[in-house]
């Protein structure tokens, strides 16, 4: 018999003693996953997971526990284990869980009762269409490592003493595809996908397109000379970009000094009509949610208008210790961790033209189609960036040879205050921000 | 942890319906850690994990379940869903018997996570906070994290195989942030190993925790990292991810199946140069990769992957090896008992060689010495890789100069081994605590290396 989410961390946040305060947050996850190879089923997995995270704020201490299981016996040991940890805390003023503020949540629809109900047989038909539809794609696909289905139905309940009672559920499903192609000794790989709440959002003809067109591109490719250009990121690229931005815009990173726009609220960080917004009440966002992770309504927050750095993201502990209201901005990994602080829905300010027009724009350059080793390539407190890219060479302002193995590095202050332009091409992908075509006046690039 | 009756009982249901093979992964995971940030220790949290993975096997199909309920019922449930989900039906009914071979193989840690008191688990990161800020003024920032895991397993099959395993690990890992004139540098620094608290008789916290501020500090002083091809002398133990990504998954069965490696169908051929000898070890104590037993139940191993240059074997799961008809050589891991098992590295590592560190640096006259490799990306088809260098330095005319800013460092990895032109003899294990992720899975992984030089590599700087 399955528990009740939000009985079960209503009745944790409500065993607070005095001068204590407890948060539980609960969380209950269906997954499923069929991966095919070769016309054969390769594995098939079903799973359901559940846990339970609980913090206690007690004498200005915090302490943390978590369990994977809701069994009353592990439920009870976690809460004394999170009190008994709380003891070990350096006392700090500002710690203290997230209360009511009286935003009200948006009301986004996330879940797609279809997803339980998909016969285990149309998601392998699903897989196998993909695997059949990249084999077909183009003569230089040798094989296709793997094609997978899979979906996801996550329910979450948060509860504090200090008044705190959301619950939320999404699901989510995917298709994704690693294909190989071969020219000669040559061998490169790609990964397409399609995602969506529900089966019915996938498209298995354009996960399969994108497989065969990201695994094909680069055969041949060479390796550039070093130079300095003008870079053009694709969309997918843009959405890593917009994400280790966000990172930098952390209240916690800010006031602990380790960000690069610490000390520069106000200031110009960008270039005149640069504007990034983080909105979670966007339906259209994949990650849109109604509350965060503290339970707080989400909202529209904007970091950089016109050009000018204008807020950073709070969760309650940051926004306290900064004097502010939290921007309802914690996230957290799932039950096992406390809530950080991140953005869920960035987008950039779309501008007027579209990729072909951008390329015209640019003249010569390169257009970045994929990037590598963002997280070790990127410093977000010095602003250094260097990362591996592939992609094309911009002749004329039209795409030219693939080129691959090659670095292309700068900083993010460079890089933001030399925005040449935006696309009109915004489009929601998977993670924390939207895709959309970008342009940089002046990047370096490594090749031979 | 659990009966062996009551295994024998799960592994009879998941094979009620017919398949060739069941297997029961039980697996009760302890862990603690604690964190240090800007002074404060900001949160002590600990965690529990307790579940069972059942997977079934018939003909090429796998049918996976998993269950954090572990009584008789629950286990029941998740084995008939993992056996119905491999198979369309089928009526032979196969009766298993348990053989109990061994339990609690691996090294015993000396001193057990849950007998330290939190205190002082704790007085370690203000230890280490306070080492670290003393080292100078410039020195800004410290953040400390602190992890203990004790993750007891059991592993039984079809096969009759019934073995268990006692893992304890332990880290502590210090970053540093250093402010000055030319703005902010970071440095890190991490003890890991496979072992309990001992770890910090044999470890000095404040030398972990120098070392860290020391890095930022002299980034300080650090100028643009030059742009293009060239010599690069990796320090020993510092390097060794690079082989790690860039090699190591070439060597997976799992990709070699699916010719989705370079290094396909190349048993016997020289793919490095003849001072290349890469080795594969889960046997070696105390390393962050190592155990007893891997996650299937066959015994850790040291596998030979090249050798002298030429490659000999490749690494094995059950499945894969099942297939080829040869035992598997130990490298069936998966991150919990919610995930199937795949080919995993455990520590893996390049054999010292003859010569001189110094002299490798003395001979280049242009390059970059690299003293510490961060994260970084590979695409395990290609061997194609980028890696962030956190502390590199200039070589000019055969001496060490100046430190670089961090920047990316790229290339390929079986271009990389046919250009290793020297091979010193100073081998040093990396400090560990490192997490190698595929298809989802995240395994800690042990790796090493011997100072050495490749002939180019592409460096990723700003400077023109």
């Amino acid at each position: 018999m399955s528990v009740d989410l939000e009985e079960l961390v209503a009745r944790i946040a409500g065993q607070a003693r005095p001068g204590e305060q407890v948060e539980a947050y609960a969380a209950r996850g269906q997954e499923s996953d069929v991966v095919v190879y070769g016309g054969e089923i390769e594995s098939l997995s079903t799973a359901t997971s559940e846990g339970v995270g609980v913090r206690v704020v007690v004498d200005s201490r915090e302490g943390f526990a978590y369990a994977g299981s809701l069994d009353p016996d592990v439920v009870a040991e976690t809460l004394a284990d999170a009190r008994d940890n709380a003891a070990f805390g350096t006392p700090d003023e500002y710690l203290g869980l997230a209360e009511p503020d009286g935003v009200a949540p948006a009301v986004l629809d996330l879940w797609r009762d279809e997803v339980a109900g998909f016969p285990p047989a149309e998601k392998l038909a699903l897989a196998f269409e993909l695997e059949r539809l990249v084999l077909a794609g183009d003569a230089r696909i040798c094989s296709v490592k793997s094609a997978h289905y899979g979906d996801t139905a996550v329910q979450a309940a948060i509860a504090t003493s200090t008044g705190i009672a959301r619950s939320n559920r999404r699901t989510g499903c995917y298709l994704a595809v690693v294909a190989l192609a071969a020219q000669g000794e040559e061998t490169k790989s790609g990964v397409g996908y399609s995602v969506g709440r529900g089966p019915a959002d996938l498209d298995v003809t354009e996960a399969a397109a994108d497989a065969v067109e990201r695994s094909t591109r680069l055969l041949g490719a060479t390796k550039p000379a070093s130079g300095r250009l003008p870079v053009v990121f694709d969309k997918r690229v843009t959405t890593s970009l917009l994400s280790i931005l966000a990172g930098t815009m952390s209240g916690d990173a800010v006031l602990k000094g380790r960000s690069l726009f610490a000390r520069r609220m106000g200031e110009k960080v960008g270039v005149a009509g640069l504007t990034l917004v983080d909105d979670p009440t966007n339906p259209a966002a994949y990650g849109a949610s109604p509350n965060d992770s503290e339970g707080l309504a989400c909202r529209r927050n904007v970091l950089i208008d016109d050009g000018v750095l204008q807020g950073f993201i709070y969760n309650t502990y940051a926004g306290r210790r900064a004097g502010r209201a939290s921007t309802a901005s914690a996230v957290r990994g799932g039950f096992k961790s406390t809530p950080g602080i991140g953005c869920r829905a960035l987008s950039l300010e779309p501008g007027h033209l579209d990729q072909a027009g951008i390329l015209a724009q640019v003249g010569d350059g390169l257009l970045v189609q994929s990037i590598s080793g963002v997280h070790s390539g990127v410093n977000a407190v010095s602003g250094d960036f260097s990362v591996g890219a592939e992609g094309v060479m911009i002749r004329g302002g039209e795409p030219a040879e693939a080129v691959r193995e090659v670095t292309i590095a700068s900083t993010l202050q460079r890089m933001l205050s030399g925005v040449v332009a935006v696309g009109n091409d915004t489009e929601w992908l998977p993670g924390s921000a939207a895709g959309v075509t970008l342009a940089v006046a002046e990047m370096s690039l490594g090749g031979a | 942890m659990l009966d062996p009756s009551v295994l024998t009982r799960v592994l009879d249901a998941a094979l009620r319906g017919g398949g060739d093979f069941a297997e029961v992964f039980v697996e009760d995971r302890r862990s603690t850690g604690a964190r240090l940030d800007d002074g404060r220790v900001e949160q002590v949290g600990s965690g529990r994990d307790r579940g069972a993975g059942i997977r079934v096997v018939v003909g090429d199909t796998t049918g996976f379940a998993h269950t954090a309920d572990l009584t008789d019922g629950g286990l029941e449930r998740a084995a008939r869903a993992a056996g119905a989900a491999a198979r369309d039906g089928g009526g032979m009914v196969r009766t298993v018997a348990l053989d109990d071979c061994s339990r609690g193989l691996a090294p015993p840690a000396e001193v057990l996570p849950e007998t330290v008191a939190k205190a002082d688990k704790v007085e370690l990161l203000l230890r280490a906070d306070e080492a670290g800020r003393a080292v100078g003024g410039a020195v800004s920032q410290m953040t400390v994290g602190y992890g203990d895991s004790r993750r007891r397993i059991l592993v039984a099959n079809s096969d009759g195989l019934l073995v268990g395993d006692d893992v304890v690990r332990t880290s502590l890992r210090v970053s540093a942030v250093a402010e000055g004139d030319t703005g902010m540098q970071t440095g890190y620094e991490t003890v890991a190993r496979t072992v309990g608290f001992e770890l910090f008789d044999e470890v000095e916290v404040d030398e972990v925790a120098r070392s860290a501020s020391h890095r930022a500090l002299s980034k300080l002083a650090a100028r643009p990292a030059p742009t293009g091809v060239m010599p690069v002398v990796i320090k020993a133990g510092r390097g060794a991810v690079l082989f790690h990504e860039a090699c190591g998954h070439g060597f997976e069965a799992d990709a070699i199946e699916k010719r989705a490696s370079v290094f396909t169908g190349k048993v016997g051929e020289q793919v490095a140069s003849p001072s290349v000898t890469l080795v594969d070890d889960g046997t070696m104590s105390y390393e962050w990769g190592a155990s007893a037993i891997d996650d299937e139940g066959a015994p850790s191993a040291r596998n030979v992957l090249i050798d002298e240059g030429r490659l000999s074997d490749y690494m094995w799961d059950f499945l894969r090896a099942r297939k080829a008809g040869r035992p598997s050589s130990g490298n069936g891991r998966r991150q919990s008992y919610q995930h199937l098992p795949m080919v995993r590295m455990t520590n893996t590592y390049l054999l010292a060689g003859e010569e001189d560190p110094e002299e490798l640096v003395r001979q280049t006259s242009y390059g970059v010495y690299v003293a510490q490799i961060n994260g970084g990306e590979v695409n395990t088809v290609t061997g194609d890789f980028v890696f962030g260098m956190s502390e590199a330095y200039l070589i000019e005319n055969g001496e060490i100069t100046v430190p670089l800013r961090a920047a990316n460092l790229i290339g390929n990895g079986p271009e990389v081994l046919r250009n290793i032109d020297a091979v010193a003899n100073d081998f040093a294990m990396a400090s560990g605590g490192g997490l190698c992720g595929k298809n989802g899975q995240s395994v800690p992984v042990g790796m090493g290396q011997p100072t050495l030089r490749v002939r180019g590599m592409t460096i990723g700087g700003t400077a023109a």
